[in-house]
């Protein structure tokens, strides 16, 4: 039997063969997301444990990494809707490149924060389509939507963002 | 508010919000999943739960069904 059909039949074995072969790439998608690898290597055993739960829904013909993918998303909506409040954006993940030293330490706090306020299905898209830079088809993929429902969460995204930096009073045009 | 303004946050946004470079696993988290997996109970869905609720309601309501429903079982 195939190692996804004796997956979907409730093989341990099988489970741990795909756990293996997919873990890295699932904990790349939800360290962009949460950022944070603590919380990361978390999710990553959360969503695999979702999926073996809803193992006999999996359709072995299926694709099981975009299948996982959009699990992983799930379980880091499910973290950022829970964490909104407390969650800061870690300073110390490495990332590319510094961010920039003409925008003003105070700015970019502001930003950050924010982005924080997003709601969670705003700053979810919002961080891969912008800070990520994932394709829209993509992220529509991973999170179950059209492209262009993406691109509405997105532009929205930008609208919140100005309009909460605009009641900071955060100048904007002050940092080029 | 215009298209302009829009541009201009998506680049100070970009100035401040890196992407995350190193997204390498450090660490086989095959025992995390394995102590998890050992961890949660069997769980019954909630529609058995259900199902069992409205047998249960049938039963009471119609108990002449009790005879027919052991036969069938």
């Amino acid at each position: 039997m195939e190692l996804l059909q004796r997956f979907a039949a409730g093989d341990l074995d099988a489970f741990e063969v795909l756990f293996r072969q997919h873990q890295k790439e699932v904990y790349a998608w939800v360290v962009r997301i949460v950022r944070d690898r603590g919380i990361a290597e978390d999710l990553t055993v959360e969503t695999f444990w979702r999926i073996y739960r809803a193992r006999a829904r999996f359709n072995p013909e299926g694709n099981f990494q975009g299948w996982a993918r959009r699990i992983a998303t799930n379980a880091a909506l499910d973290y950022l809707r829970s964490a909104r409040h407390e969650t800061e954006l870690p300073e110390d993940l490495p990332s590319r490149p510094e961010p920039d030293p003409a925008v003003r330490r105070e700015t970019r706090e502001q930003i950050r924060g924010a982005f924080r306020q997003l709601p969670a299905k705003y700053r979810l898209v919002a961080t891969l389509a912008l800070i990520e830079e994932e394709p829209y088809n993509k992220i529509a993929e991973a999170t179950g939507l059209s492209a262009g429902l993406v691109k509405i969460r997105v532009f929205r995204a930008v609208r919140m963002l100005r309009k909460t930096l605009s009641s900071l009073a955060v100048p904007l045009g002050a940092n080029k | 508010m215009n298209e302009k303004d829009d541009k201009e946050i998506y680049e100070l946004l970009k100035r401040s919000i890196t992407p995350v470079v190193d997204t390498e696993l450090r660490r086989d988290l095959w025992p995390e999943m394995l102590k998890k997996l050992s961890q949660q109970p069997a769980r019954v869905p909630w529609f058995d739960w259900a199902l069992a609720a409205v047998l249960g309601a049938l039963l009471i309501v119609f108990p002449g069904a009790i005879p027919a429903l052991l036969y069938h079982l």
